[in-house]
């Protein structure tokens, strides 16, 4: 059993020991989700401490010989950075839902088992697996243990996203018949693209791949999801929602779509720079204008996502090869950044509905009288989620941003010029939010909200303060990535 | 030690306010005292470097190190900086009550603006460049309870980002041209990317330096406490554009437009911006005008080549600009009111303090021999030398600036019309410290002209002689014509209504700032906060609705079929489900074709979903899971079918 291993299993065995051992009471159910996804994190980090460069960590065991799909993990600079921050996010989760109940923790620690497997799984069908169990896992998050229109939200989440995920399995399996031999490994299908000299065949297997993964993203214009799914959870659901489970759409692209299919990437980058640029745009100024904040925030991921897309899609255009790894680099820091200060928000936009069962900005106003714990933690997550220097949100949109403006191409440039507005609307919407809930004179329930608990400070203090930290001094994280970029690049330049 | 140094000095300032800021009510009371010793070490850190010259690097992104470094013009920048923090922390020692918060955001702001001085690389610049932004933000926005104060920060700030993005534009074209993002040499950046890098740059520098058309924010800075204005006007975030300007003159020369555009857009401000600062009967929106006019001589001098000439400018601007508003603030404070209409006479029962504003309203109006006489004509020299046009809007820009520094200095003077304007106060000694030195420098900094050839080699640019004395006497004797006039007529007629002759639109148009916030409201913010409703219920209704509107759709066709499996749809899904692993037992046994491994995935999948679709039971669940592996199916054999 190797550490990798005892990372994604390790979880699911807490589950396993929630659900077997049902006397424990609430307080020790939650004192042992907090334990084993400490010990998880812990984990994680002696897989970065021992992380060798290149694949790492690899784990090949037979699965299902006949179609050559094996239950095959390993560990590389994309998949490092996403372990780390979903178990990093899971152990804040854990410990801002203390007092939530076993059956929740017991969800939670499955979920967190499919997410670490998924950001491991080096087999298209492991990966697939991994990616379904995830949209079950959230789907009884929210209908469990969300409010308001929860079941509709839930549904509507899972069928969406789940119709995506078809669309995602039909590809994979255009990618196995298109390979020669037959593999479902992730790891030999990199080595040797399929669908070589079939483009137009490779075309719609991107399509289909590229459908389920930007459902999963959301992109424009199948995003719609996402905004209800988002106000209907519960703040660790929308955390991890937002922090890890969005991942898994951007992660596909990095994982399968672009090192598989080189060539349609290629051809298509300009598609992707466009869907990119619209999403990054157009989901700030539709948060620009929501009156929840939870809807807002949801929308601005939209937006954060899109910033990605349109470095990735940059990635794929003619031009210079270090602006490529500049702007994949950074499409990666965005993934962390924006699971740290996303699932910071989350967390945060949580404490409105625990005290006051309200998310919208017009009841509230002035909180930082009463709350100025409150009031300054989700002044520096909205700082840093519209990218503030030093905070690490711009350390990753100024890679995407010089990565694709730089790219040497006109088109790049226009198109990294036009979505530049997209971070004056970002800063524009939450020195809104924070003007309208935050500061000025005080709204109807403005009164009822009370400074943070000690297990909300808790949890959100760290992710603050690491996104601090990559503000500041990225090189630790930027080191683990960048040679998975400069790879990435190369492989979508054959 | 010299590496030490270079990090220490931005640092030691950036980490202790910091630490201030997010130290609750705890670290209120030592806030002041703290302050005062950081910025005193951090000026004793900026002379240090000024003679030392250290250059640090740190990498940072792949093959884009950061660095900082003080050369001779950011020698005199720290220091510069560094000197005005430390009077308006000492100043504001005495006139705000403690707060860890205030002292806290006012060191970082410094911080930030040292870093900007120093940095040698647009990343680095960047980031010091947008921390400063936000620490404007939280500092004008400081007493957050109101939200007409709250409401100007958010434009201050997003007025100047708006300017800042020309910043990531110029990184950008940079990396792309250069391949690099060092300061030095953006003039060597390659064909018509080195356009877009002076454009970038050209914007971020126009709105942080407040000039047309991004004026007005400086306006709204206002609502900031006073020790805020005497920084932000002075040494640092305005003096931030003009300082890149000057720094990248090079580059600006190097487009052949970018040079001239920089000129008139300086030279327009210091123009427009007097009469603004003329009309204002508000002090502080008066001195407010009249920063961004004196800034419009710094951005003419980086478009014409006068960087010794505009950097002189910028320092003596600084120490006028911060004197001033800290006396103003004094003011303020000691009669207890945020009402500026009781400021009239007021340097009457404060005569030292009132001394003291004199000789910044002096050398603001250019009167000789003080300071800003001089470094304004050197600038006007080299307008001169670049085009006879430009001399003469920057001699009317002089020429306004004597009438509203006149008015300024009278207003507090003259006898006010009724008596009540008692102060609540004295004024502290902490507050009147640091007003002499600054005095001073505001008064002498015009030496420099007798130094001009170590300066002129100190800060760097192109060849550029020492002011010409025709021009010393034109100004100074338009200036004393100007400033007599505006005196006799101040104490003739009343300070109201304003001076201005003329049409009433331009009057009320130059009251209103040039009604650019209006303006930009009408043209900008508006349409885009419209837009963003649009989309929003096209989002809605549309986007979403598509998606309600063909599951309705299926829902539609399908009912049929629905009803009749209804009743044993748990049976159907079993069915489908078991049938799946059947096909998929019978694959394993047969073990080749690929159809059998999709097979298998169905199987499997259903059998999952059967279970997941029977927890809520809302009836629909069935129906759409059903279409859902149904589709899946169709799909799996188009593809097989394909292949």
């Amino acid at each position: 059993m190797t550490v990798l291993n005892l990372v994604i299993f390790l979880p699911l065995a807490g589950t396993l020991a929630l659900l077997v051992l049902p006397r424990l009471g609430e307080r020790a159910a939650g004192a042992f989700w907090i334990t084993v996804t400490a010990l998880d994190l812990a984990l994680v980090l002696v897989l970065w401490a021992t992380y060798g460069g290149g694949m790492d960590h690899e784990t090949r065991v037979r699965w299902i010989p006949s179609v050559n799909a094996s239950y095959h993990v390993g560990v590389d600079g994309l998949s490092l950075p996403m372990l780390a921050l979903t178990s990093l996010l899971f152990l804040v989760c854990a410990v801002y839902s203390l007092g939530r109940g076993r059956a929740f923790a017991a969800l939670f620690l499955f979920l967190q088992s499919v997410c670490l497997g998924l950001f491991s799984a080096l087999d298209l069908l492991l990966f697939f697996v991994f990616f379904d169990l995830s949209i079950v896992g959230m789907y009884f998050v929210i209908a469990g243990w969300g409010h308001g229109d929860r079941l509709r939200s839930a549904l509507k989440f899972f069928l969406y996203t789940f119709l995506g995920s078809l669309a995602l399995l039909l590809g994979f399996i255009g990618l196995y018949l298109g390979s020669e031999p037959h593999t479902f490994d992730i790891v030999d299908l990199t080595a040797e693209p399929p669908l070589k000299d079939s483009p137009g065949t490779a075309a719609l297997v991107l399509l289909a791949v590229g459908i389920g993964l930007a459902v999963k993203t959301p992109t424009v214009p199948v995003h719609t999801w996402l905004p209800p799914a988002h106000t209907d959870a519960p703040a660790a659901g929308s955390a991890i929602l937002a922090g890890v489970l969005l991942k898994m759409g951007v992660y596909g692209m990095l994982r399968i779509a672009m090192p598989m299919l080189p060539e349609a990437w290629r051809r298509y980058a300009g598609v992707i720079l466009v869907i990119g640029l619209v999403g990054a745009v157009y989901g700030a100024l539709v948060a620009l204008a929501q009156e929840n904040v939870k809807r807002m925030i949801a929308y601005t991921s939209v937006s954060h996502m899109g910033y990605i897309v349109l470095g990735l899609g940059a990635a794929g255009m003619a031009g210079d090869a270090a602006a490529h790894r500049l702007a994949v680099a950074g499409g990666v820091t965005q993934m962390v950044s924006h699971g740290l200060l996303t699932g910071a928000l989350f967390l945060l936009s949580g404490v409105f509905y625990d005290r006051a069962g309200a998310y919208d900005m017009g009841r509230y106003g002035g909180i930082a009288r009463n709350a100025p714990v409150f009031a300054g933690l989700t002044a520096i997550a909205a700082f840093g989620a519209f990218g503030l220097p030093g905070l690490s949100g711009f350390i990753a949109e100024f890679q995407i941003f010089t990565g694709t403006i730089g790219g040497g191409g006109t088109a790049t440039a226009v198109a990294g010029a036009l979505a530049l507005p997209g971070i004056l609307l970002t800063a524009a919407l939450f020195l809104r939010m924070l003007h309208r809930t935050m500061l000025g004179g005080p709204g109807p329930d403005t009164g009822r909200v009370t400074d943070l608990r000690a297990a909300e400070t808790t949890a959100v203090v760290p992710l603050l303060a690491l996104s601090l930290l990559i503000g500041i001094a990225p090189r630790f994280l930027l080191d683990v990535i960048e040679p998975a970029s400069a790879v990435l690049v190369s492989l979508v330049s054959r | 030690m010299s590496g030490a140094l270079g990090w220490a000095l931005p640092a030691l300032p950036t980490v202790a306010g910091g630490l201030l800021a997010v130290g609750g009510r705890r670290a209120d009371r030592p806030a002041p005292a703290v302050a005062v010793a950081v910025a005193a070490v951090t000026a004793g850190l900026a002379v240090a470097a000024a003679l030392l010259r250290p250059s640090v690097e740190a990498p940072m992104l792949a093959g884009l190190p950061v660095g900082m470094a003080v050369d001779g013009m950011s020698s005199v920048l720290v220091v510069t900086v560094s000197a005005v923090t430390l009077a308006v922390l000492v100043f504001a020692a005495g006139e705000m009550p403690p707060s860890a918060r205030f002292h806290g955001l006012m060191l970082v702001f410094s911080g930030a603006m040292l870093v900007t001085v120093t940095a040698t690389d647009l990343l680095l610049l960047l980031m010091a460049w947008e921390v400063m932004g936000a620490m404007s933000y939280a500092l004008i926005g400081f007493w957050w309870r109101e939200d007409g104060r709250v409401r100007s920060a958010d434009t201050a700030f997003l007025t100047t980002r708006t300017g800042d993005l020309g910043l990531y534009l110029a990184a950008g074209a940079a990396f792309a041209g250069a391949g690099t993002l060092s300061l030095d040499g953006l003039e060597a950046t390659a064909g018509p990317w080195r356009n877009v890098v002076a454009a970038g740059l050209l914007a971020a520098a126009l709105g942080k330096s407040a000039q047309l058309p991004f004026s007005f924010w400086l306006s709204r800075a206002m609502a900031g406490p006073s020790p805020v204005s005497a920084l932000l006007h002075s040494a640092t975030m305005v003096a931030a554009g003009a300082y890149l300007l000057l720094r990248t003159q090079p580059l600006l020369a190097a487009t052949g437009w970018a040079a001239p555009a920089a000129a008139w857009a300086g030279a327009a401000t210091a123009l427009l911006l007097g009469t603004v600062a003329l009309a204002q009967s508000d002090l502080k929106q008066l001195l407010a005008a009249s920063t961004s006019a004196q800034l419009g001589f710094m951005v003419l001098a980086a478009g014409t080549g006068a960087v010794a000439g505009g950097t002189a400018h910028l320092v003596a601007h600084a120490a006028v600009k911060s004197l001033l508003f800290l006396v103003a603030g004094a003011w303020l404070a000691a009669l207890g009111t945020k009402d500026l209409g009781r400021l009239h006479g007021v340097a009457r029962r404060h005569p030292f303090v009132g001394a003291m504003f004199t000789v910044g309203a002096l050398a603001l109006a250019g009167i000789p021999p003080l300071s800003l006489w001089i470094t304004k004509d050197t600038v006007l020299d080299a307008a001169l030398r670049t085009s006879w046009p430009l001399y003469a809007v920057g001699l009317a820009a002089t020429v306004l600036s004597a009438a509203y520094a006149a008015k300024a200095m009278l207003l507090v003077w003259l006898p006010a019309d009724d008596e009540t304007s008692a102060t609540t106060r004295a004024i502290s000694p902490l507050e009147k410290a640091p007003l002499p030195p600054l005095a001073l420098v505001a008064a002498g900094f015009g030496l420099v002209v007798v130094f001009w050839t170590p300066w002129h080699r100190l800060v760097g640019g192109p060849p550029e002689p020492p002011p010409a004395l025709t021009g010393l006497a034109a100004s100074a004797v338009l200036v004393l014509m100007t400033f007599s006039w505006a005196v006799r007529r101040y104490v003739r007629g009343s300070l109201q209504p304003v001076v201005m002759t003329g049409p009433r639109w331009a009057s009320s148009t130059a009251v209103n700032w040039l009604h650019l916030e209006r303006a930009v409201s009408a043209v900008i913010v508006r349409p885009v906060l419209a837009l963003a409703g649009a989309l929003a219920r096209f989002d809605d209704r549309i986007v979403d609705g598509a998606v309600r509107a063909s599951a309705a759709a299926a829902l539609r066709a399908s009912s049929p079929v629905a009803r009749r499996i209804e009743a044993g749809v748990d049976g159907a899904v079993h069915a489908i489900a078991a049938s799946g692993i059947r096909a998929a037992a019978f694959s394993v046994r047969r073990a080749e074709s690929p159809v059998d491994s999709v097979v298998r995935g169905v199987g499997s999948a259903a059998r999952r979903l059967g279970r997941l679709a029977r927890r809520p039971q809302t009836g629909q669940v069935h129906i759409y899971y059903v279409q859902a592996v149904v589709l899946l199916f169709a799909l799996a054999a188009v593809l097989v079918l394909l292949g």
